[in-house]
């Protein structure tokens, strides 16, 4: 079976990134997964555990002392290093902001192409096909590569279910350091982890908020809902702009794609731009008090009505009934 | 100071978008073309440094069809100083390794010290064009600032990472993206509107660049249009709507 490379992301603080399961879950259906994966330090016993689990045959670990200080450059050479090693059908990496770029570079420097921003991967008698959701899942479009390395960025939550366990061999290489030609990282930042709630991408509710919450004091009600029903939080570009929460909670064109089994949105009028990032959601809940909000044309369930009357009922009804 | 802002032009996101069933490539006919609002914060950035250095030099480039002329008239009337247009028959659906091979050979032809794009198009949205240019280029990337200070010693900006940000550097020359944390753009004033026809363009074609004619090597296999989603019930809150909203929920267990 041919070899199908993942790169994993690792945290600054050595924590394997959410996107490494359907990484490999990918990679498990086009072939054998090898996880590439770029160190300061050698990986511990739990981590190479922890990869045979979500079905990494082989990891091809590379331990630079670059890792963590200088952006990106790592993990591209790791990747054009274990291309020569593997010779693989096709390397994957998350849609995000590190793997993209390293799948782009990478591509550049070993002569492969990228498919884009890909929800799902199958195999055609050998050759690798990717799907792509476009224009917010008005169109489903599928693509290869002809002559040459298919190198994938996938889309992050898009992939489902996990590869089968394997127990991972694990192949070591030192990496020299190189900062030429590269940028450095001088500080990381990292979020407040204060978040229980379920995460935005994968999140099987998704409550949103618009600019009709009015301020961010009042943006507590989005959280209310959100934490009765045990969703995760999304928002309008508006009411990011607005600062009533994080970017990283924007859903729409230039945000996050969700596809959630119930999006529920609150105070938003529905643009298109927005309606790009939600509408393939399976059942979809408006709130507004403007009766011709675009939002009520793809609503399966919408109420013409104020949020700050309808909502505080609902979250009483919704926890009458679930008692 | 040179700078180069490389803007695309894309379907207006405000209108309904549409792919060619049978080639999976954008119907131009559906939507207007706009340049894309990324890269209008691009060129403010890069304006922004030219109100505050007077020697600063600012050129639009970018690869598309005839009609992306357009693009750069609008990049030129908002205070670009000069204009790069590739236009090639051979580009007709260039991938992003194409594209991106085309831009790395116009900007060693048209020089520069800093390079800015958007973080990812609105149309294609792969996010990988300007990586590939920098690695052409042997060049560091910033990628995905959320703000940045450009400097003739280098380029220090934020950069918005997955769990956070992060604090990142580089020397010139450097490319870098920027996202929609970065200002909107200004509006084209009459003064600009009307210098802008003044200014200079160059058009460049795939023979002047000296790059190879091959085809993309990315190709679209199927295209399928999903039927749009019809709209549900509506009710006006009398009071009692979300009791009902609950009741549907159950109805369908959605909690
Ligand atoms: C290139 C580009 C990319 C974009 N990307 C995105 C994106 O990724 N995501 C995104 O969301 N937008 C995006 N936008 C912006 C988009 O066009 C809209 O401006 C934005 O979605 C509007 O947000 P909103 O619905 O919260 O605000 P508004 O359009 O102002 O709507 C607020 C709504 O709240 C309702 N309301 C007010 N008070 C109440 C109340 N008390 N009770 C009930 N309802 C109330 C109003 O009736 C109104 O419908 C993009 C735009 C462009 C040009
Ligand atoms: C729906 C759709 C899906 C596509 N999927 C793929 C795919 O999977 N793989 C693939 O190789 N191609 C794909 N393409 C083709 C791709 O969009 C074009 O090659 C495009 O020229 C560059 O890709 P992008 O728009 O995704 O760029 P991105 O990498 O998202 O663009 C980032 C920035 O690079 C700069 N830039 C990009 N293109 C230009 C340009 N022409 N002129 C000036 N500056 C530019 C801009 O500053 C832009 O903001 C797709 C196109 C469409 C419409």
């Amino acid at each position: 079976m041919s070899n199908v490379l993942a790169l994993i992301e690792v945290s600054h603080r050595g924590e394997i990134a959410a996107s490494a399961r359907g990484l490999l879950a990918a990679a498990a259906t086009l072939g054998s997964p090898v996880a590439v994966v770029v160190s300061p330090a050698p990986l511990s016993d739990d981590d190479v555990a922890r990869l045979g689990e979500l079905g990494a045959a082989r990891i091809y670990l590379a331990v630079t002392a670059a890792a963590g200080t200088v952006l990106v450059s790592p993990a591209v050479d790791a990747l054009s290093g274990a291309v020569d090693a593997y010779g693989p059908a096709a390397v994957l990496a998350a849609n995000s902001v590190d793997g993209r770029e390293a799948a782009a570079r990478l591509a550049v420097r070993v002569g492969g192409s990228v498919l884009a921003d890909v929800v799902q991967v199958r195999s055609d008698n050998g050759t690798v096909v990717a799907q792509h959701s476009v224009f917010g899942g008005a169109y489903t479009v599928e693509s290869v590569v002809k002559g040459g390395l298919p190198i994938l960025t996938i889309r992050q939550g898009a992939i489902e279910g996990q590869a089968p366990a394997a127990t991972a061999n694990l192949q070591t290489v030192s990496l020299e350091a190189r900062t030429e030609g590269a940028a450095v990282i001088d500080q990381f930042n990292d979020d407040a982890a204060v978040s229980v709630r379920p995460e935005l991408r994968t999140a099987a509710t998704v409550v949103s908020g618009g600019r009709g919450l009015g301020s961010s004091g009042n943006f507590v009600l989005v959280e209310q809902l959100a934490d009765t029903l045990g969703a995760a939080i999304g928002a309008s570009r508006a009411a990011v702009d607005a600062g009533y929460i994080a970017q990283t909670a924007q859903v729409g064109q230039t945000g996050v794609s969700v596809s959630p089994q119930l999006y529920i949105a609150l105070g938003i009028s529905g643009a298109i731009q927005h309606r790009a990032g939600m509408q393939t959601a399976k059942t979809i809940v408006a709130i507004n008090k403007d009766e011709d909000a675009p939002i009520f044309e793809v609503a399966d369930f919408g109420i013409v009505g104020d949020i700050f009357t309808v909502v505080p009922k609902l979250i009483e009804a919704v926890k009458a009934r679930s008692n | 100071m040179k700078i180069v802002v490389l803007v695309k032009q894309v379907p207006d996101t405000a209108e309904e978008r549409k792919l060619d069933l049978a080639t999976g490539q954008l119907d131009r006919e559906a939507a207007d073309s706009v340049v894309d609002e990324i890269n209008e914060r691009a060129l403010e950035a890069a304006l922004r440094i030219k109100d505050a250095n007077k020697g600063t030099e600012v050129v639009a480039m970018t690869m598309g069809p005839d009609d992306a002329t357009q693009s750069l008239r609008k990049a030129l009337s908002m205070g670009a100083d000069s204009g790069v247009h590739i236009v090639d028959d051979s580009l007709d659906g260039a991938d992003t390794g194409r594209t991106a091979a085309t831009l790395a050979a116009a900007l060693r032809s048209t020089g520069f010290d800093v390079v800015m794009a958007g973080n990812e198009s609105t149309d294609g949205r792969a996010g990988v064009v300007p990586a590939m240019v920098a690695e052409h280029l042997q060049l560091p990337l910033l990628g995905s600032l959320i703000s940045a200070e450009i400097a003739d010693e280098g380029v220090r900006g934020v950069r918005q990472g997955e769990g956070g940000t992060l604090n990142v550097r580089a020397g010139l020359p450097a490319i870098i993206t920027v996202t929609e944390r970065f200002p909107e753009a200004r509006f084209p004033n009459f003064k600009g509107i009307l210098t802008a026809k003044r200014k200079p363009v160059t058009t460049l074609s795939v023979a002047e660049l000296g790059i190879p004619t091959g085809a993309s090597r990315t190709v679209v296999v199927s295209t399928v249009e999903r039927p749009p989603r019809a709209a549900g019930r509506k009710l006006i809150d009398d009071g009692t709507a979300a009791e009902e909203l609950a009741e549907f929920l159950v109805a369908n267990r959605l909690v």
